[in-house]
């Protein structure tokens, strides 16, 4: 670590503090490793080792030989490249295990594992949401805002070699929640299942990930903070209080995985609830939102149809969606009051969000042409039109009496993936598609054709998805409920999942078809990056006078 | 919270908790439509436009 002292303009706080708190990190999974008595604690103690020697082994390579002379460049490129392909990688793996997840319900003869609990439903399930979201979605997150903040503020990254244990860190912490989830690891707390020391590992990252964003802020050339940044800002700083608070719990020990959460009974279900919904407006919607507000301007080149309804779209959305989460537990020991509460704020969030969504759409006034032409721009033009339909219907089913017949059905699940596949999917796919030439300057993308094609086959995937999911949902909810002249249950649990059955296999298709297209979207980008053109095919000499009047006007 | 009960509660979500809101909201329009603002936001709004990405 001599580099960490290299000469010059005197010792660099960061390669100081970066590798001690990798050492101290070290020091404490040396300890488990050791004296742990819980096996699972040992296996995870290993596993943190490994990565930590990852991060290190990659610090020593980065800086062993004296500063990196990118270092000195107007924008950190390459940590952002490097989230891209993070992204990609657990994007594949969380589609890949959703469809598995999704075979299991349709044909639990074949695809259950009676004598390998690792690959039970009950343990694939989290690992399946909390890849995509918090893996896929939250390197996506974390690569866009490390580049948006950099373009919009006109400022180097801040914090020198911090961003890169942000991204390390974060990496350590999906494969740590991930392997654990498939020994039987969980606090049960659905999308926070990660133990106590995982939670307190994801706080230092989350804590340096915020002082490196806010650090480049404070540090901006252009006066005025984008409105991506603000959404930016909401998302890291609630998930952070949002994480601390919901994971507040007690340790059996020091050397075992198993906690206990510091709340009971109802209160515990609200804490939980209220960090669950917040989940989804803060970091599925918030942070994706940040993306909407720079890669669609920038893609259609215009800029944004109303800056001011921005600002009112970002203070009304972040102070209402935080009373939303009550909705999560109507006919429940929840006092009723409170039920309300969280359907009135459900309701009034249709608001801001449409207001989002205009303004996301109307951004095209004037460029609308771009979208026969540039699949990319198609691809975020839809994500915001899902956007609006998924913030639709889930206020419609916060009403108590919608939700007395939707509650723990299928439509729940549908209307979370019109959400997360049409919402945050192809905002984050049109995102990656314009990142990877930008960062690899490259002059354009492998193929357009093939973007085409993720387009279409990932929409009539989702279409698929839903539809059966609305199908399913509803008619289970209604069976549900269904009695006969006597006063008996029409149908018996058992006659409901029978019914289901066709539906699942639809929703598996969905779900292969959705995952196909992004295999499209890795092997393209892969093919970008190698710096690859495909041969013009029928598609671009169809666009090519398109092109050439661009070309001409530039 | 010893002394406090559910009408109280509820009666201050009622009265203040809407002042709060309607306050707030209030203050984020007039911040928005402030006419001396209208400049920095029309110039805010093409931010995204302005970076050339030659520099790496």
């Amino acid at each position: 670590m001599q580099a960490a002292v290299s000469p010059g303009p005197g010792i660099r706080l960061d390669l100081v503090l970066v590798p001690t708190l990798l050492a101290l990190a070290a020091v404490i999974g040396v300890v488990e490793a050791a004296r742990s008595p819980d096996p699972l604690m040992v296996i995870q103690a290993w596993t943190f080792l490994a990565c930590l020697l990852g991060a290190g082994v990659w610090f020593m390579k980065r800086y062993g030989g004296g500063i990196p002379a990118d270092e000195a460049g107007a924008y950190q490129n390459d940590v952002v490249k490097a989230g891209v392909i993070a992204a990609m990688f657990w994007g594949i793996a969380g589609m890949l295990v959703g469809v598995v997840i999704a075979l299991q319900l349709a044909f639990p003869a074949t695809f259950s594992f009676p004598d390998l609990p690792y690959f039970n439903f009950g343990r694939l399930r989290p690992l399946h949401t909390s890849a995509v979201i918090f893996a896929f979605g939250g390197n996506v997150l974390i690569a866009t805002s490390f580049y948006v903040v950099q373009r919009t503020c006109k400022a180097r990254l801040a914090g020198g070699a911090w961003p890169w244990f942000v991204f390390c860190g974060y990496q350590t912490f999906i494969v740590l929640a991930g392997t654990g989830y498939l020994l039987g690891i969980t606090e049960g707390r659905e999308y926070a299942e990660p133990e106590w020391y995982l939670d307190i590992w994801l706080t230092i990252v989350w804590v340096a990930y915020l002082l490196v964003f806010l650090g480049t802020i404070w540090k901006r050339k252009e006066p005025h903070i984008y409105v991506a940044n603000w959404f930016y800002l909401a998302f890291i700083v609630t998930i952070a209080l949002l994480h601390v608070v919901n994971n507040l719990s007690m340790p059996v020990s020091l050397l075992e995985t198993k906690s206990f959460s510091a709340f009971s009974g109802v209160q515990d279900a609200l804490t939980q609830w209220w960090y669950g919904h917040n989940a989804v407006g803060f970091f599925l919607t918030a942070g994706f939102l940040a993306i909407m507000y720079y890669f669609i301007p920038k893609r259609a080149e215009r800029p944004v149809y109303s800056y001011r309804l921005s600002i009112v779209h970002f203070w009304t959305l972040i102070f209402i969606y935080i009373w939303a989460g009550p909705h999560h537990l109507h006919y429940t020991a929840l006092p009723e009051w409170a039920q309300t509460l969280g359907m009135t704020f459900s309701v009034m969030l249709w608001m801001p969000s449409w207001g989002g969504m205009i303004n996301g759409l109307m951004t095209l006034s004037g460029a609308w042409d771009k979208l026969r032409t540039d699949p990319v721009l198609r691809m975020l033009v839809v994500s915001v039109a899902f956007y609006g339909m998924a913030t639709f219907e889930g206020p419609v089913m916060s009403v108590k009496a919608v939700n007395a017949l939707s509650h723990y059905t299928d439509w729940t699940i549908g209307h979370v993936h019109s959400g997360a596949l049409g919402w945050v999917g192809f905002v984050s796919f049109g995102a990656l598609y314009c990142l990877v030439p930008w960062l690899w300057k490259r002059e354009r993308l492998y193929s357009n054709t093939l973007v085409e094609w993720h387009f279409w086959v990932a929409t009539i995937g989702i279409v698929f998805y839903i539809t059966a999911m609305w199908v399913s949902g509803i008619m289970q909810g209604l069976m549900w409920r269904a009695y006969n002249d006597y006063g008996f249950l029409e149908y018996s649990f058992v006659e409901t999942v029978q019914a289901m059955h066709p539906y699942y296999i639809i929703r598996a298709m969905g779900g292969f078809l959705y995952l196909s297209g992004a295999l499209i979207m890795a092997y393209n980008l892969w093919r970008t990056i190698r710096g690859d053109v495909r041969e013009a095919g029928a598609q671009q000499i169809a666009t090519a006078p398109a092109l050439a009047v661009q070309g001409a006007v530039s | 919270m010893e002394g406090l009960n559910y009408e109280q509660v509820a009666g201050f979500a009622h009265s203040w908790g809407v002042l709060y809101f309607l306050a707030l909201f209030a203050l984020v329009c007039a911040y928005a439509f402030w006419p001396s603002n209208r400049k920095t936001f029309n110039n805010a709004a093409s931010i995204p436009l302005q970076d050339d990405e030659t520099e790496s």
